[in-house]
C-alpha cells in the first residue's frame, strides 16, 4: 500500500491485497468485453431493450403522469443491476470453474479475496456504465426526466448497491450449483427472464395478477425494481402501487435478507475445482 | 531427520474416491534440486498424488511434507514457493500471452521477469497472441510459462507433453533441462519413457497407487535388466537362452568350435520400455494405445 513495489525490484513480502485485488479488476474488466455475448446480454441488454420497447410503447401510459418508457427505465435499471451481478457472476465463475481458471489460481500465492473483490469490483463498474448508458438513453433518444432532488439520489446509491451486493453474493454462490458451465447457462438465463417478467420490469406491476406479485415479492428483482420507480418516477406514481407507498423499509429488510442468504450460500458452496474433481 | 535436504517427503499416502483405492500406501522422496519423473499407466494414480502434494486435493492418510509444511494446511507464503502445471487449461482464452504472464507474475513476491520468461518458453512471437488463438503445444508452454513465472523452488508438471509431436517435444524438454540446471526442483508425470529417460533424474514407477520401484532411468527394473537372451543357430536349428551371465555363455558356445562363427549370435538386453511393461504388468494395455 505504501511503497511503489515494482514489479524488477526484488520484495520480500507477497504483493498487497490491494494491489492483487485491482489486477484481478483490471483484468476481469478486460475478459468481459472482450467477450461478446457478455456485452450483448449483460452489459448491452439494458438499453437494446429500452430502445425497442420504448420505440413501441413509449407513448403510453404507465400511470398518472408516468410514459411507459419512464416506468420502463426504472425496470432496465434495475434489470442492469441484476444482470451485472447475479448473471454475470453465476456465468463466469461456473465457466472458469469449469475451464479450469479457479483451479490455476488457487494454485498461485493470489488470495482468495483478491479473486472475490477483482469479481465485486468488475460488477460495480460495469453496473455504473450500464446505469449511465442506460439513463443517457433515456435522456437522449426518449425525452426523459432526470430527478434532480439529491435525496432520490441517495435512494439511488442504496438501492442499487444493496442490490449489487445481494446479486453478488447470490450470483457467486449459485455458480457452484451447476455441474457444469453449459449447464449453468441453462439454469440461470430462465430464471433472471422470468424474474423479469414477473417483477413488474415489462408489464406495470400493479397489473399483475395477485398470487404472480406475491411470488415475485419473495425475490430480490422486484424489490430492486420498485426502488428505482421511487427514485426515477414522480411521487405521484406511489398511489399506483398495490402498496400504495414504496416501502423503502421492507425494501432494506428484503434485500438484506437476500445478502445474508447469499453469503451463506456462498461458504458452503464455492471451490475452486469442478464438482467432479474429488 | 535430514528432511532439509528433501523438496518433497511422502510416507504411506492414500487416498479413495468411493470404491476405488487411487493411493495405497505411497512412499516418495524427491531431493532439493533434482528432477523426479512419476511413471505410470493411466489411472496409476500419478495425477492424484500430484494433486495432493500441490493442495489441490486432500489425502485420507500418510504423511506429506512439501518444501517442509504440509499442502493440505500451508498458506499462501509456501504457494509463493511452489510452481503448478496442471493436466490441461483451456481457461483465459479472451488474454494475451503477455497480459497473462504479467497478471501471474504480480502474484509472486520476487517474479522472474515476464518478458523473460515469454522468451523461455518460445512464445515471443505470439506474445500479443490471445491464448485461445494458440496451437496445443503452445498452450501447453504457456502453462508452463504461469507456472515458472513465480520462480518457484519446486516445479510440478502433470504431463507436460501429452499430444506434442516430436519436435516440440524436444523443445520443450530443452525448456525443462535449463530450469533444472537453475536449481528447480521438478516433479513430473508422464507415461513417456522417453521422456522420463531424458529428464529425470530419478525415476518412479507407480501401478495401483503404490509406488513399486525408484531408480535411476538407466537402472529401472535392475533385476529384471539383469537377464539377458542369448540367441544362436548350429546344426540343431535356433536356440535361445536367457542368463544371467551372457558373456560365459557365449564364450562357451565359442570353445564348442573355436575359430568358427557362432551363426547368428545375438546378446538382448530388455529395453528400459521391455522393462517398464514388465513391472506394470496388467495395466500394460493401457500404456500401449
Amino acid at each position: 500500500m505504501t511503497t511503489t513495489a515494482a514489479a524488477t525490484t526484488a520484495r520480500d513480502t507477497r504483493p498487497t491485497l490491494a494491489r492483487v485485488a485491482a489486477n484481478r479488476v483490471g483484468v476481469e474488466l478486460r475478459v468481459f468485453f472482450r467477450d461478446g455475448l457478455s456485452v450483448g446480454f449483460i452489459f448491452a441488454f439494458p438499453v437494446v431493450m429500452l430502445v425497442i420497447f420504448g420505440s413501441v410503447f413509449g407513448d403510453q401510459e404507465a400511470g398518472p403522469g408516468v410514459s411507459f418508457v419512464q416506468y420502463f427505465l426504472a425496470g432496465m435499471v434495475a434489470t442492469g443491476v441484476m444482470l451485472s451481478s447475479f448473471q454475470n457472476l453465476a456465468l463466469s465463475i461456473a465457466d472458469e470453474r469449469d475451464q479450469g481458471l479457479l483451479k490455476r489460481l488457487h494454485g498461485t500465492p493470489m488470495p482468495p479475496s483478491a479473486y472475490l473483490l477483482g469479481k465485486i469490483g468488475m460488477v460495480l463498474v460495469l453496473g455504473l456504465c450500464q446505469t449511465a448508458l442506460t439513463l443517457l438513453t433515456a435522456v437522449v433518444v426518449f425525452d426523459v426526466d432526470l430527478p434532480t432532488e439529491p435525496s432520490r439520489w441517495l435512494t439511488f446509491a442504496w438501492v442499487y448497491l444493496l442490490g449489487t451486493a445481494a446479486g453478488s453474493v447470490l450470483g457467486i454462490g449459485v455458480s457452484a450449483l451447476p455441474r457444469s458451465a453449459q449447464e449453468a447457462n441453462a439454469v440461470i438465463t430462465p430464471i433472471v427472464i422470468v424474474l423479469q417478467f414477473i417483477s413488474g420490469v415489462y408489464f406495470v406491476f400493479a397489473d399483475l395478477p395477485g398470487w404472480m406479485q406475491s411470488l415475485a415479492s419473495v425475490f430480490p428483482l422486484k424489490w430492486m425494481a420498485q426502488g428505482m420507480r421511487s427514485v426515477f418516477l414522480p411521487d405521484s406514481f406511489v398511489s399506483a402501487e398495490p402498496a400504495g407507498q414504496w416501502q423503502h423499509g421492507l425494501m432494506v429488510l428484503v434485500l438484506a435478507t437476500w445478502i445474508v442468504v447469499g453469503t451463506a450460500l456462498c461458504l458452503r458452496t464455492f471451490r475452486w475445482t469442478r464438482r467432479d474433481a474429488g | 531427520m535430514a528432511d532439509t535436504d528433501l523438496a518433497v517427503r511422502v510416507r504411506g499416502l492414500s487416498k479413495r474416491y468411493g470404491d476405488h483405492q487411487a493411493l495405497d500406501g505411497l512412499d516418495l522422496d524427491v531431493q532439493r534440486g533434482e528432477t523426479f519423473a512419476l511413471l505410470g499407466p493411466n489411472g496409476a494414480g500419478k495425477t492424484t498424488a500430484v494433486e495432493i502434494l500441490e493442495g489441490h486435493r486432500q489425502r485420507d492418510g500418510g504423511e506429506v511434507a512439501v518444501l517442509g509444511a504440509d499442502p493440505g494446511t500451508a498458506g499462501l507464503d509456501w504457494r509463493a514457493r511452489i510452481g503448478v502445471v496442471l493436466q490441461s487449461g483451456s481457461d483465459s482464452g479472451a488474454l494475451s500471452v503477455t497480459e497473462l504472464v504479467r497478471h501471474f507474475a504480480g502474484f509472486y513476491p520476487r517474479p522472474r521477469d515476464p518478458d523473460e520468461v515469454i522468451d523461455a518458453v518460445g512464445l515471443r512471437e505470439k506474445a500479443r497472441t490471445r491464448a485461445r488463438s494458440l496451437s496445443g503445444g503452445q498452450r501447453r508452454r504457456l502453462d508452463v510459462a504461469l507456472g515458472i513465472v513465480g520462480r518457484p523452488e519446486l516445479l510440478f508438471l502433470d504431463e507436460p507433453t501429452t499430444g506434442f509431436d516430436p519436435q516440440a517435444r524436444r523443445q520443450f524438454w530443452g525448456l525443462i533441462g535449463s530450469l533444472a540446471e537453475e536449481g528447480t526442483t521438478i516433479l513430473l508425470t508422464t507415461h513417456y519413457l522417453d521422456e522420463a529417460e531424458h529428464l529425470a533424474d530419478r525415476v518412479g514407477v507407480i501401478t495401483s497407487g503404490r509406488m513399486v520401484e525408484v531408480s535411476e532411468p538407466t537402472t529401472l527394473g535392475g533385476r529384471l535388466q539383469a537377464t539377458a537372451t542369448v540367441r544362436w543357430t548350429d546344426a540343431d536349428g535356433r536356440h535361445a537362452e536367457r542368463t544371467t551371465t551372457p558373456t560365459a555363455l557365449v564364450e562357451q558356445l565359442i570353445s564348442r568350435r573355436p575359430g568358427a562363427e557362432v551363426a547368428d549370435l545375438e546378446v538382448l538386453r530388455p529395453t528400459l520400455e521391455e522393462t517398464y511393461l514388465a513391472m506394470v504388468g496388467d495395466d500394460t494395455t493401457e500404456v500401449a494405445r
